[in-house]
């Protein structure tokens, strides 16, 4: 496979995140040692992560470029039946101050508990607009078919409760704490103009386990985000961001899917298998017919029996894009809302694609992997929701102003 | 009771405020002309930079309690600053969202917390801030026909000592602060917002 375009091995650096002290050089463990002539002791500094932030306004919403933190929140809201324009306006306007204040580490507006949102640990509150949101500001046509008609899948399972929504707000954190303040305050504003349809939570390994840029582990256990368009690249702007129209102009589309892991028909799998599954090693990611994980599966490969290694339903050879329009940004999350009564576990993937036209990407890749792809046996798609992802906003506008008015 | 604090005003500016802000902040996708025409707008507006008390005042994190019609009034909270090197005197404010606004300040009076016109205006000291809160000083607004709901915004303009004005928006928010220590039992002339607001409920 040697497609110019598509090159993308390069280091993930992640994306706009703000040292709030010490720069780059914070990230690792000062050390300080002590002279020769005093006793022998030495001492490491680690500094405290907590006061780092992301910028909310700008092109481009937060929590897109910036790499995934360790915990996420996806709620999805529906606004009151008789919802119109300026109930849209006010809520976003509400939500908007919210965001861009607890992301500063500040309390929202008429809130005096500062402790709370003062460490936000890389907080950022991102919004998505589902179909009932341009149904209610009497703009149903600019909602883009694919965001309101999702194709079905032959292997999806879906569930209400985990699909749908007229307006999604993620919220991501390295740390719990702010993060739980900040959706709970998000949701206390919102509640006078909009229900809560669901909420989903998972998580990522936690900030600093492995080295910054170190690609996480899914619940399978696999190196998951290999593939990214790297932050801070034309590449990744092309993937992700949408060139029009004028009020979608740095704006994203979002497909959200619940993605259930059988993990216990997974642990009992053969390494071998698991790694045929995924043309990928389990322990590092690198390809099966060898490389650093950077690199892709050789599928030209055969072994001594002239076989070819990586077979034609792994999941990364039918995932992968065949054209540039099929690149998609996955930023996953995982879930564990189990063990059940009978001890089965209830684990799976919190599946976020952002790109700039899902019509071309996700549905392009999910209709190849719902017929071929060998992982179909151990997952199962049981919630889905599309959502348009308005671009940034200035100071003193809201999310989506261009579009709501 | 709003009749009962009804003063004569020297501008009415209510309505058309509200507007005239809305078109301000649409202007980033306007054209450049209209942009710069707005700009000059907003400095007529505060006068001379450099001479007047308005140029060394700063509101922040300002906000507004949402209120029923019902209730008729509510307050705006926020922290006003002066960057000058003499206090400032807030004297009066005006709002879009009724013809009457006043300054309050809360006391003690007896063994209750109640509120009342600040005499004299609130004094932001050369330096440093004065700020509004629940259970402390308000702009209180009085004389309310429609509801402030969650999410509008109420254009405040604050008359000062040199005459000059200071415009800000502010963004209403729903909440309880405040309610729960104050008396519901007040009579008119030292009213009580919050009190009355839960009166106005029942
Ligand atoms: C529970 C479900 C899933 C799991 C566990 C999973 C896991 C993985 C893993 C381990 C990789 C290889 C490393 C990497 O590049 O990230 C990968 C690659 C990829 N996956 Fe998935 N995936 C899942 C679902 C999906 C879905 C639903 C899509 C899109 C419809 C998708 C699209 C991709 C793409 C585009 C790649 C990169 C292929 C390449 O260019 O090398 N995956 N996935
Ligand atoms: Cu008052």
């Amino acid at each position: 496979m040697s497609q110019p375009p598509l090159s993308r091995r390069r280091l993930l650096l992640g994306g706009g995140a703000t040292l709030a002290g010490g720069g780059l050089a914070g990230a690792a463990a000062g050390l300080a040692l002590s002279g020769n002539d005093s006793p022998a002791v030495s001492q490491v500094v680690e500094e405290a992560k907590g006061s780092e932030n992301v910028a909310f306004y700008g092109v481009h919403q937060p929590g897109i470029e910036d790499a995934a933190q360790a915990h996420v929140r996806f709620l999805a809201l529906d606004l009151k039946p008789g919802s119109d324009v300026e109930h849209v306006r006010r809520l976003l306007r509400l939500l908007t101050d919210d965001a861009a204040r607890m992301m500063r580490g500040e309390v929202p507006l008429a809130a005096n508990d500062p402790e709370l949102p003062a460490l936000p640990s890389r907080l950022t509150v991102t919004f998505g607009f589902g179909p009932g949101l341009f149904d209610a500001i009497g703009r149903p046509d600019d909602c883009p078919d694919v965001i309101r008609n999702l194709p079905t899948f032959a292997t999806d399972q879906l569930e209400d409760r985990w699909s749908g929504g007229d307006l999604l707000i993620q919220v991501c954190s390295d740390d719990a704490v702010p993060l739980s303040y900040a959706l709970r305050r998000l949701t206390r504003d919102a509640r006078s103009l909009a229900t809560v349809r669901w909420c989903q939570s998972g998580f990522n390994p936690a900030r600093g386990s492995e080295p910054a840029g170190t690609t996480h582990r899914n619940l399978f256990g696999q190196r998951d985000g290999t593939a990214n368009p790297p932050g801070a690249t034309t590449e990744f702007t092309d993937t992700v961001f949408s060139t029009g129209p004028d009020w979608l102009k740095g704006g994203s589309m979002l497909v959200f899917r619940r993605i259930r892991m059988d993990l216990d028909d997974w642990d009992d799998l053969g390494r071998p298998a698991k790694e045929m599954a995924m043309a990928r090693k389990m322990s590092d990611g690198s390809p099966v017919t060898g490389g650093s994980e950077q690199d892709d599966p050789d599928t030209a490969a055969v072994d001594q029996n002239g076989f070819p290694i990586v077979a034609q339903e792994a999941h990364v050879v039918q995932a992968t894009a065949r054209v540039p329009e099929e690149r998609m940004l996955r930023r996953a999350f995982s879930y564990d809302d189990g063990p059940s009564a009978d001890g089965k576990p209830d684990c799976g993937l919190l599946f976020a694609a952002y790109q700039a036209d899902a019509a071309k990407a996700f549905v392009a890749v999910q209709t190849r992997l719902a017929e071929a792809d060998a992982m179909n046996e151990w997952i199962t798609h049981i919630g889905s929701a599309t959502f348009v992802v308005p671009p940034g906003c200035a100071e003193g506008e809201f999310i989506g102003q261009a579009l709501v008015g | 009771m709003p009749a009962n604090l009804k003063r004569s005003r020297r501008f009415a500016f209510a309505a058309s405020a509200l507007v005239a802000v809305a078109a301000l902040s649409a202007c980033s996708s306007d054209s450049a002309t209209d942009s710069d025409a707005a700009a000059d707008n907003v400095k007529v507006v505060g006068g001379d930079a450099s001479a007047t008390a308005a140029d060394r005042l700063n509101i922040a994190d300002q906000w507004v309690k949402t209120a029923d019609a019902k209730a008729g009034m509510t307050a705006i909270f926020g922290t006003i600053t002066n960057t000058g090197d003499q206090d400032v005197v807030v004297e009066s404010a005006k709002t879009s969202a009724s013809d009457t606004t006043e300054l309050h300040e809360m006391v003690m009076k007896g063994n209750e917390m109640i509120m009342q016109e600040k005499e004299g205006g609130f004094t932001v000291p050369a330096g440093g801030e004065h700020e509004l809160a629940p259970g402390g000083d308000h702009l209180m607004v009085l004389n309310m026909t429609e509801p402030i709901e969650a999410g509008d915004e109420v254009t405040v303009r604050l008359t000062l000592g040199d005459g000059s004005t200071q415009e800000f928006t502010a963004l209403a928010k729903e909440t309880t602060a405040g309610e729960e220590k104050y008396d519901t039992e007040m009579d008119m002339g030292d009213s009580d917002e919050m009190g009355e607001m839960e009166d106005a409920a029942k």
